[in-house]
């Protein structure tokens, strides 16, 4: 009954996301006032019952409703709770769902709050992101439908996929999903303002938040990912340049520009087009995501449910916004005219390096990714493209943007004198340069990979303190640092965190190190400072797994330091073994250790990693993403919500 | 999103072989070094973006010997690469030749960077050269709804 209710809900949801894509669209168009408020509630209704139809979906999960086939194909009775839970989101029908309820939430947050915005362009916001809706929601119930029943309900389900069962798995994409439909409102504020045919420094001030929240979710999701990659999937990788994982990179890369593109248009007017096709771009690249994973069109490591016919409605959903959007664009992008004045040397100037450098290694991450198709297509070569292209293609311009932005983030607007600037940077510089070569003579063999790393991440994260203390003045009074606005904190944090993670990456890919060898029980092996003891090797049963489970103590100087207990699980349900990597994490390096197969001699085939710096680079983005939570809080959008509030119960009386 | 399926689990994860194992490891370490280098660039064939040196797959075992093999032979590392391309495609490798249409995968991204600089630089160019407007009087509409908020009150 509830299943039906669920069902009903999702069809509601559609009906009323067709009003909203139509009425306020039209209302703004012809001047009709009633038709534009339609867009207020109608957001509301929808985010309403696409709340009720998940909350259903999640009641056959958590009361293991076999009768509902998804539960069945993801679900266990067995199976923990949280993982009951993870498991609504954790296939594709259930992940869409998710998708549309996050849409609707993010409309109905600018019907809520966007009060001062100007009527029209609240009215045609609203209609765009309805009618992403309709389309999505189209696409669920004709193509994806989470709650068709079995017919033949059997009595227990076919439990999730174990590698998903995981706690970092179970939040990752809930906040990817932030992140790529948080820029669906960029989108459709730019596409509403091309309809306007204006857009001025409130249109940026507006659409400035929203991207900041879509790129703070993304840096989080991607994260989480890449710390999952590396703890469950056995061998210590943190990033595999798989199509998947790009798909959610090119976004993330695109909204950081976008990011600081608007910043250009909020305090400058200037970039506006550019600003807008970014922002199309931003959410186009989403979309192209959510069709590489789900199309099987390019295989992955991560494939999704591989349905063509699914890929063919999401690329016809791609092609009509994206293509819409961007037709729109061509007829309508001069006449957004720039006005600021700049010179060559300027923040503006910079911004636009910043924006060539994220563009240029977002399309490099892109034609790699889709290479292998093309190929294929057109010059009939079947070729793989992987992490050794990306590694050499994609570098490069990381390595020119950790270059230039201290001196960019501080260069003045209008008009700098870059020797001022790189003047007030000489002891960042200094420092970084002197921190590098300190490490270059202490390493053993000369590669420069980790100097280069620990250079720029230096580089930028002394050069955010500079940035932050010049923002002081003159008088160097520091007990004013607390009170320098968010947004410059929020800048110092974003620009570290990127710092520590450029290091984290480069002083893991030049200084791991690997053991692989046979270890009979009691056996030691070193790997200096520390040394290794495998004690023991027992069989151990989880809730939906039987485990094999090694102990291994580790001493290091000959002194007993820690003991770690690697695991190979095999879920009898989902016929599936999973290695479980003992990890045991320390600031500055981590020992990882996984346990292989019982070998002919009885010894157990064991590999051990030293991974120097690997938490530094998820500390790294979860820095980058307190900048952005703290640059949010900042005045200026606190100070648009307060007025809000003073302006509602004036609103009342007038009734 | 790294949602790994049956397809891939049943290819590369089930099985209970295992990247690179102890008994391929090659005694002679500055090989086993080449070895390893090269493995980074090959591809299991079976798997999906996978490199042999990643990879659990049988496949990839096979291919992990055979590399070891050439190389015990004296080939270099290129040659060993063109061993196995010359058997399997360039499908194998991992870093994909500058040859012919390649180009375009290897060198669009530069190009790119280059057009967009030149671009750029000329829009810079105009804006440091033009003079700002004043700021824009406000419109008719915007005057009428400035009088309506205002009248309100």
């Amino acid at each position: 009954m509830i299943t039906e209710f669920g069902h009903f809900a999702l069809i509601l949801a559609f009906l009323v996301a067709c009003v909203q894509a139509v009425a306020p669209l039209v209302g703004a168009h012809t001047n009709r006032y009633g038709l534009m408020a339609l867009a207020a509630p109608a957001a509301t209704a929808q985010v309403t019952l696409l709340a009720a139809s998940f909350a259903a979906l999640t009641y056959a999960f958590v009361t293991s409703d076999f009768t509902v086939r998804l539960v069945v194909l993801n679900s266990h009775s067995l199976k923990p709770m949280l993982y009951k839970i993870s498991g609504v989101w954790g296939n594709h029908e259930g992940s869409m769902l998710l998708w549309v309820l996050i849409l609707a939430l993010f409309g109905a947050f600018a019907a809520w709050f966007g009060n001062n915005l100007p009527q029209k362009l609240k009215a045609r916001v609203l209609a765009v992101q309805g009618l992403l809706g309709v389309a999505f929601l189209a696409f669920i119930l004709f193509t994806s439908n989470p709650f068709l029943r079995m017919e033949i309900p059997p009595f227990d389900g076919q439990d999730l996929n174990p590698l998903l069962q995981d706690p970092g798995l179970a939040f990752h994409p809930p906040f990817l999903y932030l992140g790529y439909v948080g820029l669906s409102m960029s989108f459709s504020f730019a596409v509403a303002a091309l309809i306007e045919g204006r857009i001025d420094a409130a249109w940026a001030r507006w659409v400035r938040p929203w991207t900041l929240a879509a790129w703070m979710f993304l840096t989080i999701g991607i994260a989480l990912g890449s710390w999952w990659a590396y703890y469950e999937l056995g061998w210590g990788g943190f990033w595999f340049w798989d199509p998947v994982e790009n798909a959610s990179f090119m976004p993330w890369l695109f909204a950081a520009a976008l990011l600081h593109s608007a910043i250009v248009v909020e305090k400058r007017e200037s970039l506006k087009s550019w600003t807008i096709l970014l922002a199309i771009l931003a959410f186009g690249y989403s979309l192209l995501g959510t069709f590489i994973v789900r199309s099987g069109v390019i295989t992955s490591v991560h494939a999704f449910a591989n349905d063509p016919e699914r890929g063919v409605f999401i690329l016809a959903i791609f092609v009509l916004f994206v293509g819409g959007a961007l037709t729109l664009f061509a007829a309508r992008a001069t006449a957004m005219e720039a006005r600021g004045v700049f010179s060559f040397v300027s923040r503006e100037s910079a911004l636009v390096a910043n924006n060539i450098l994220l563009a240029v290694s977002s399309f490099v991450v892109f034609i790699g990714t889709i290479w292998p198709l093309i190929a294929e297509l057109f010059f009939n070569r079947k070729l793989s493209v992987g992490e050794p292209f990306f590694n050499a293609a994609f570098t490069p311009f990381m390595i020119v943007l950790g270059l230039l932005l201290p001196i960019g983030a501080m260069i003045p607007w209008k008009r700098g004198q870059i020797f001022l600037t790189i003047a007030k940077l000489k002891w960042a510089f200094v420092l970084a340069v002197a921190l590098a070569g300190l490490v270059w003579t202490m390493q053993t063999g000369k590669s420069l990979q980790g100097p280069i790393g620990l250079f720029l991440g230096a580089w930028l994260v002394f050069g955010a303190l500079v940035d932050l203390v010049s923002r002081l003045g003159r008088t160097r009074d520091f007990s004013r640092l607390l009170r320098l606005p968010r947004a410059d904190w929020g800048k110092f944090f974003a620009h570290s965190g990127l710092g520590i993670t450029m290091f984290g990456v480069a002083g893991l890919m030049a200084w791991d190190q690997e053991d692989i060898r046979v270890v009979p029980i009691g056996g030691s092996w070193d790997m200096a400072p520390y040394s290794f003891t495998l004690d023991a090797v027992e069989n151990v049963r989880g809730p939906n797994y039987l485990s094999t489970m090694a102990t291994v103590s580790i001493n290091k100087d000959g002194e007993p330091y820690a003991t770690v207990y690697p695991e190979k699980r095999n879920y009898p349900v989902a016929k599936m073994p999973t290695t479980e990597a003992a990890i045991d994490y320390h600031p500055m390096v981590d020992l990882y250790v996984v346990i292989g197969d019982r070998q002919d001699d009885g010894g157990w085939a064991v590999r051990t990693y030293i991974k120097p710096l690997a938490n530094w680079i998820w500390a790294g983005a979860i820095i980058m993403g307190i900048g952005g939570l703290i640059s949010l809080t900042d005045r200026r959008y606190r100070l648009a919500a307060g007025a809000r509030k003073n302006a509602v119960p004036q609103g009342t009386p007038a009734e | 999103m790294r949602f790994v399926f049956a397809v891939i689990g049943m290819i590369c994860l089930s099985s209970t072989l295992w990247a690179v194992q102890p008994d391929e490891i090659l005694a002679d370490s500055a090989l086993e070094a080449r070895a390893r280098e090269i493995s980074k660039d090959l591809r299991c064939l079976v798997c999906q973006n996978e490199s042999i040196d990643d990879s659990n797959a049988s496949l990839a075992r096979d291919l992990r010997l055979l590399v070891r093999e050439r190389l015990v032979e004296g080939d270099s590392n290129d040659e060993v690469k063109a061993f196995i391309v010359a058997r399997y495609g360039e499908f194998a490798l991992l870093k994909p030749t500058k040859t012919g249409a390649n180009a375009v995968l290897w060198w669009s991204g530069p190009f790119l960077a280059i057009i967009a600089v030149f671009t750029a630089g000329l829009y810079i160019r105009r804006r440091s050269k033009s003079f700002e407007p004043p700021v824009d009087a406000l419109s008719d509409a915007e005057k009428e709804r400035l009088n309506d908020i205002l009248s309100k009150d």
